[in-house]
């Protein structure tokens, strides 16, 4: 049975190795000066996945075909399942009692480190399309990276979270081609969603203290390393879909990793918060 | 003195009476999900990995695996989730396969996971995936993939050209 040429596949033994050599030890959680810089880059990681999940989620019953729905709702699901993993770390290392769940359900929009790209409102399935193929680029470049990160937890959640963002590239890049080099009406729909959310994707490469500490300590690459491998596949994508990159500057909105939101964070928090703000505690 | 605890393989083999909640015809332990199963002092460890990260079956494979040894006597007990090496359909047993393709699901093709960067090169070969998948039915490899996404996280949709009838694909993970 013929099977693909050039198919990676996680070095899972290596990766069992490291694994158990650093069983439930990882020098990183328990690093004091560390500590408020891989906080906030975990809440950035987890927030992420979480608002663009929600997002995706939206989508939920309301998809033009069935196939499509059940693969947003499938692409939601796995971005939920990785954020669990990375608010839980994030609680861990913060150490305050917290657990994920508070820290997705009692944060307030500030407090929030998302890029402001997964915050933007669905619009169409160009845009909804669009905006998860360029962050699917971005987020599996960060996370293959985050495989060899000097933090076995982070490393873990990576290699896991790695194997289902592949899928999100390959089907999210998948449709930008067939969407944009499809009919007159489809190419306009993808070109205008490409020009509509373009100044946000900047905000992917912009690094800060932050950043700067947790590359320092070897827990996640340099954010400028992850540009060139990003823009080679949205540059190969965008030709094959006969779109065409947009001249204004790609980094014209930045300030969700710091807290600074556009306004429609606050509308997603009331309606993915409502419940815990209502009923605080309330389970089933 | 401490009562005789039951050997670990004793509960590999309880283990392997617990169905998967989504495709009861395969065990737990079949689907590779069970890493370890060892004695902690008089406490029974047994470590689970999740499928996928958000699979929502998760919680309640956990409730099983929980209600199954306490009904074999086991009081104390703890349930670790490991995710580290991260689970793959290539620990998807032989026997597990062969009930799979019974119950009309095509069994993964093992090494044929998606490397994020398909799409772009297949594109440009105009083929897609040459990836094969026998329909469970009939076992004409005439099928077409309908979707890479389906009813559950693990599986995409297919559909048989000569028999006509839509099946499901385990995906490779």
């Amino acid at each position: 049975m013929p099977s693909l040429p050039d198919v990676a596949t996680p070095d899972v033994v290596t990766l069992a190795e490291r694994a158990a050599a650093a069983q439930s030890h990882d020098p990183h959680v328990a690093d004091v000066a560390l500590k408020p810089a891989f906080f906030d880059w975990l809440c950035r990681m987890g927030d992420n996945s979480l608002i663009l999940g929600h997002r995706i989620s939206e989508w939920c019953g309301h998809g033009p075909v069935l196939e499509e729905d059940i693969a947003l709702a499938n692409t939601a699901l796995d971005l939920i399942g990785h954020t669990q993993m990375w608010l839980g770390l994030a609680a861990e290392v913060e150490g305050a009692g917290r657990s994920a769940d508070d820290l997705a359900f009692l944060r307030d929009a500030m407090k929030f480190r998302n890029l402001k790209l997964v915050e933007l409102p669905n619009g169409d399935m160009a845009v909804t399309l669009m905006r998860e193929f360029l962050f699917d680029a971005f987020h599996f470049e960060l996370l293959t990276a985050l495989t060899k990160s000097s933090s076995p937890r982070v490393a873990e959640i990576a290699a896991k979270a790695l194997k289902e963002v592949s899928y999100h590239l390959e089907r999210s890049s998948d449709l930008v081609v067939r969407l944009g080099d499809g009919t007159e009406e489809s190419h306009t729909r993808m070109q205008a969603a490409l020009n509509k959310v373009w100044g946000y994707t900047g905000e992917m490469f912009a690094a800060d203290a932050v950043d700067a500490a947790v590359a320092e300590a070897g827990i996640a690459p340099a954010l400028s390393d992850l540009l060139p491998l990003w823009q080679r596949t949205v540059g190969e994508v965008l030709d094959e879909a006969t779109l065409s990159q947009p001249e204004q500057r790609f980094d014209a909105h930045s300030g969700g990793k710091k807290g600074r939101h556009t306004e429609h964070l606050g509308y997603i928090l009331a309606e993915m918060q409502f419940l815990q703000r209502a009923y605080p505690g309330a389970s089933w | 003195m401490s009562a005789v605890l039951p050997s670990t393989q004793q509960v590999w083999d309880w283990l392997g009476e617990v169905p998967d909640p989504e495709i009861p015809v395969v065990s737990v332990t079949e689907l590779g999900i069970v890493r370890e199963v060892r004695w902690d002092g008089q406490t029974l460890v047994v470590a689970v990995t999740p499928t996928y990260s958000g699979c929502p079956a998760t919680s309640v494979i956990d409730l099983m695996i929980e209600t199954q040894l306490r009904e074999k006597g086991i009081t104390d007990l703890r349930l670790e989730r490991r995710l580290s090496p991260p689970w793959t359909t290539d620990w998807v047993t032989e026997a597990a396969r062969d009930k799979l393709r019974a119950y009309g699901i095509a069994p993964p093709v093992d090494g044929t996971a998606s490397d994020g960067l398909m799409a772009g090169r297949a594109a440009r070969l105009s083929g897609r995936s040459n990836l094969v998948i026998a329909c469970p039915r009939c076992g004409s490899s005439h099928t077409e993939r309908v979707s890479q996404y389906g009813s559950t996280p693990c599986k995409a949709s297919y559909r048989c050209r000569d028999c006509l009838e839509p099946f499901d694909y385990f995906k490779c993970h």
